[in-house]
């Protein structure tokens, strides 16, 4: 699954989630400490991440279980792919990548049998 | 410590979180959708557990007895597990406990769980959240 968070995506997901932690919506704060620039919000990241594993079967409830490790920052504005594989005991493993960068490792997932 | 929030879970919240995050199952944004598939409001998305449990996990967080840097600190891993379904009008309570701190490699770890039950007492959703002081 691909996906590519706009310009304004942090401050909707602050709204919708009530996290307004200024590294996500103020690029001179996020500079000052040391980020690129405002960050997406990881929690937003690993709900892509989660719609991967739900949106081919239609049924966002199928989701079981997961767990995600975040690994650098995510950034407005650019094209994040989320890679899935289905292991032989029905457990996927799974990751979420930017302009190159794993920005989520480790996933692991599981459906509702 | 242990740290316990209750969360009212109102349609336009679901809505607004179901479109901020791109969810596409229409039982997420649309009652009637909902209804049809025998549910007696819009569904949330499963992971709406992170802002059900937000007013329980914050407080947990910036306790002082944990001690986390908060200016240093970032969101390191995350885990669910979801059970019964959460649908606007319920009532989410959700109890955090700080059950570790370690370190490695000049880096401090914070883990939490937090587990999180309905109106009626039925669980929707464990959580592990991994905090991580540089």
């Amino acid at each position: 699954m691909k996906v590519t968070p706009d310009r304004y995506l942090t401050y909707r997901y602050a709204g919708a989630s009530g996290d307004f932690n200024p590294i996500h919506l103020d690029d001179e704060f996020a500079t000052s400490v040391g980020l690129p620039g405002r960050i997406l919000h990881g929690l937003w990241t690993m709900a892509q991440v989660a719609r991967a594993q739900t949106e081919p079967g239609g049924d966002a409830l199928a989701l079981s279980s997961l767990e995600v490790q975040f690994r650098g920052v995510g950034l407005p504005e650019a094209e994040i792919t989320v890679t899935s594989q289905t292991g032989e005991d029905g457990t996927i493993t799974c990751h979420a990548e930017q302009n190159g960068k794993k920005i989520v490792k480790g996933g692991k997932a599981k459906l509702r049998s | 410590m242990t740290h316990r929030a209750t969360y009212a879970v109102g349609r336009e919240k679901v809505r607004e979180y179901a479109y901020a995050t791109g969810e596409t199952d229409a039982r997420c944004t649309d009652p009637e959708a909902a209804r049809a598939a025998g549910f007696a409001d819009v569904v949330a998305p499963p992971m709406f557990a992170a802002v059900y449990s937000g007013p329980a996990i914050w407080p947990a967080v910036v306790d002082p007895e944990v001690g986390i840097d908060f200016a240093r600190m970032v969101h390191g891993a995350q885990a669910f597990t979801w059970h019964e379904p959460v649908v606007a009008g319920d009532e989410i309570t959700t109890e955090v406990v700080h059950e570790d701190t370690s370190e490695r490699g000049g880096l401090k770890f914070f883990v939490f769980t937090s587990r999180s039950v309905n109106q009626r007492g039925e669980l929707t959703c464990e959580g592990r959240w991994t905090n991580i002081v540089r």
